[in-house]
C-alpha cells in the first residue's frame, strides 16, 4: 500500500491493518461456526478425526469470533476514536505495530493450539499459558497506547466513547491475568491455582464480565462514537452517558454467578447473582435508549443510509438482549433454560445482532473515511448485507428459542411414577429441524460477510487508483 | 460485622455513588461543559467531504449542532 493518502496528525497505518483484519477474522471465525452448525445437523462431518471433532472447533470459533473478529475491530476503533476525539497522535507507532503483531500471533497460536487439544477447558479463556502471557504482554502495551493517548489530548473533555474503551481495557486486563493465574506443568498444559467451586466462581466472574465489559462496554465505546458520527448529529443526552457508564460498570461485575445456578456455589451468592442481573436491566437500557434517541427527528435517514440501519438495528438487538438476559438470571426462569440451546440463542442475539451488526456499521463508516473516501464502493451491496445479517440472526435466535425450550420441557417432564418421560437422546432428535434452521442462518451470516469483503476490496483498490491522480486533499 | 451487615453496608455505599454521580452529571453548573464534550465527535471534520446526505437533512444536521455550540461551522 502506498502512503499518499497518509494523514498528517494520526496513526491511521495500524487502525487501517486492524479494521482490515476485523473482516478477515469475521468470515474465518463464523465460517467456523457454519462448520460445527452442520456437524450437529449432520455428525458424520466431524470427519472421525480429533483435529475436526466438534469438542476442539468450538473453543476456536468463540475465540475467532469473539477475540479475533470482536477484538480487532474494538482495539481498530478504539485507536481510531480516541485520536480523533483527542485530537492527538497515538502514543506510540511502534507500539501500536507491536500490539497489531502481538494480537495476530495470540490468534494465529489459538488457530493451530485448539484444534490440537491444548485446552485450559475454561470456557473463552481455553488458551494455555504461554500464549496467555503473549497475551498479558500485549494487552499491558494497548492499555499504556491507549491511556498515554488519553493523556496527551488537545481537548479539555475525555468523550464518553473513550471511558468506555478505557474501561473495556483495564477490566479486561484484570480478569485475563486473575483468572488465567495457573502452575505450569509442562509447556502447554498448566493448572489452575483455584479450587473446586472458587475456580468455577472466579471463571464466571471472568465469564461474565468478558461478555460485560469486552462484548458490552467495548462496543459501547463504538456505539458512542460512531452512532452520532454516522446520524450526523451528537449523543442524545451526554449526562445519561455519565450514569450509564458509571452504574453498568458498578453492576456488571457482580453478576457472573448466573453462569451457576443450582451448582455447589453457595446458595447467597447465586442470589446475589441474580439480583444484581435484574438490576442490570436498567442500565443497559439506559444505553440503549440513548442510542436510539440520538435518531430523533433523522429517522429518514434510515431509509437511505444502511450502514445507519446496521447501527440502530444492533441497538435494538442490544436492548433485546439485555432484556432477555436478565430473565433467564432469575432462578425459575433459569432451571428451565441452562444448559439448553436457549442459552446459545441468547448468546447470538448478542454477539450476531449486537456486536457484530454494530461492528460491521462501524465498519462502513470507518473503512472509506481510512482510505480516502466517504463512502463505500457499493452502497447497495451495504444494504443487501444488512437484509443478509437480519434475516440469519433472526432465523438463528428464533430457532434457538425453540429448541432451547423444548429441550427444557422435555428434560423435565416426568411420568406418573416419578420416572422421566423422555431419554435425553430423544430430546436431541427432536431438535434435528432447528439445528437445521441455525445453519441456514449461519450462512446468510457468513454470504453477508463475504459481499464485504468484496466491496472492502473495491473501495481499497479504487482508493490506491485514485491515489495515482494528484491527491484533491489528504485523508 | 457478619456478611449481612456486611452486605447491606455495600449497598447503601453503592447507593449514595450512584445517587452522587447522577446529581453530578445532571447539575445545571456542568451543562456547557457537557455540551461541548458531546460535540467532541465533531470537532475533527477538516478532513471530511461535505455530508453525503440529501441537502435538506445535511443542513439539519448542521443547525441541531450549531444550536450546541459545535465550534467547527
Amino acid at each position: 500500500m502506498n502512503t499518499a493518502f497518509e494523514h498528517p496528525t494520526y496513526n491511521y497505518k495500524v487502525v487501517r491493518q486492524f479494521a482490515i483484519m476485523t473482516v478477515v477474522w469475521g468470515i474465518v471465525g463464523m465460517t467456523i461456526g457454519v462448520i460445527i452448525a452442520s456437524q450437529l445437523v449432520w455428525p458424520q462431518l466431524n470427519l472421525g478425526l480429533p483435529w475436526t471433532s466438534f469438542g476442539r472447533l468450538r473453543p476456536l470459533h468463540t475465540n475467532a469470533v469473539i477475540f479475533a473478529f470482536g477484538g480487532s475491530a474494538l482495539i481498530g476503533t478504539s485507536y481510531y476514536v480516541v485520536q480523533r476525539t483527542c485530537q492527538v497522535r497515538l502514543f506510540s507507532d511502534r507500539l501500536a505495530a507491536f500490539t497489531f503483531w502481538g494480537w495476530q500471533a495470540v490468534i494465529v497460536a489459538a488457530v493451530i493450539s485448539l484444534p490440537m487439544g491444548y485446552t485450559t477447558t475454561k470456557e473463552y479463556a481455553e488458551l494455555e499459558w504461554p500464549i496467555n502471557i503473549l497475551l498479558a504482554v500485549v494487552w499491558i502495551t494497548y492499555a499504556v497506547i491507549f491511556l498515554m493517548t488519553i493523556k496527551r489530548r488537545a481537548t479539555s473533555h475525555i468523550y464518553v466513547a473513550n471511558w468506555f474503551y478505557a474501561a473495556f481495557i483495564l477490566t479486561i486486563g484484570v480478569l485475563h491475568i486473575v483468572n488465567n493465574a495457573a502452575i505450569p506443568v509442562t509447556m502447554m498444559h498448566s493448572t489452575s491455582i483455584y479450587a473446586g467451586a472458587v475456580d468455577a466462581m472466579v471463571q464466571w466472574w471472568y465469564g461474565h464480565n468478558a461478555v460485560g465489559f469486552f462484548l458490552t462496554a467495548g462496543f459501547l465505546g463504538m456505539m458512542y462514537y460512531f452512532v452520532p458520527k454516522q446520524a450526523e448529529r451528537p449523543i442524545y443526552s451526554y449526562r445519561l452517558s455519565i450514569v450509564h457508564f458509571w452504574a453498568l460498570i458498578m453492576v456488571y461485575m457482580w453478576v457472573g454467578p448466573h453462569h451457576l445456578h443450582y451448582t455447589a456455589l453457595p446458595n447467597w451468592t447465586q442470589s446475589l447473582g441474580m439480583v444484581l442481573s435484574i438490576i442490570l436491566l436498567a442500565p443497559s437500557w439506559g444505553g440503549m435508549i440513548n442510542g436510539m434517541m440520538t435518531l430523533s427527528g433523522a429517522w429518514h435517514k434510515l431509509r437511505t443510509d444502511p450502514t445507519l440501519r446496521f447501527l440502530v438495528v444492533a441497538l435494538s438487538f442490544y436492548g433485546m438482549s439485555t432484556f432477555e438476559g436478565p430473565m433467564m438470571a432469575i432462578k425459575t426462569v433459569n432451571a428451565l433454560s441452562h444448559y439448553t440451546d436457549w442459552t446459545i440463542g441468547h448468546v447470538h442475539a448478542g454477539a450476531l445482532g449486537w456486536v457484530a451488526m454494530i461492528t460491521i456499521g462501524s465498519m462502513y463508516h470507518l473503512i472509506p473515511r481510512l482510505f480516502g473516501r466517504t463512502e463505500m464502493h457499493s452502497v447497495n451491496l451495504v444494504a443487501v448485507h444488512f437484509w443478509l445479517a437480519t434475516i440469519g440472526t433472526v432465523l438463528y435466535i428464533a430457532s434457538m428459542w425453540v429448541n432451547g425450550i423444548m429441550q427444557g420441557l422435555m428434560w423435565r417432564a416426568i411420568n406418573p411414577d416419578g420416572t422421566l418421560m423422555y431419554t435425553f437422546i430423544e430430546a436431541v432428535e427432536a431438535s434435528g429441524p432447528g439445528y437445521f434452521v441455525r445453519l441456514i442462518g449461519g450462512l446468510f451470516w457468513v454470504t453477508g460477510m463475504l459481499f464485504m469483503a468484496y466491496n472492502t476490496y473495491m473501495t481499497v483498490k479504487r482508493r490506491e487508483a485514485l491515489s495515482q491522480q494528484p491527491a484533491p486533499q489528504a485523508a | 460485622m457478619n456478611s449481612g451487615d456486611f452486605q447491606g453496608v455495600v449497598t447503601l455505599v453503592l447507593i449514595i455513588a450512584f445517587l452522587g454521580i447522577t446529581w453530578w452529571a445532571y447539575s445545571k453548573r456542568r451543562r456547557k461543559d457537557f455540551d461541548e464534550a458531546a460535540n467532541l465527535p465533531f470537532d475533527d471534520e477538516d478532513d471530511e467531504s461535505p455530508a453525503r446526505d440529501t441537502p435538506a437533512a445535511s443542513q439539519d444536521a448542521a443547525e441541531s449542532r450549531q444550536d450546541k455550540g459545535d465550534k467547527n461551522t
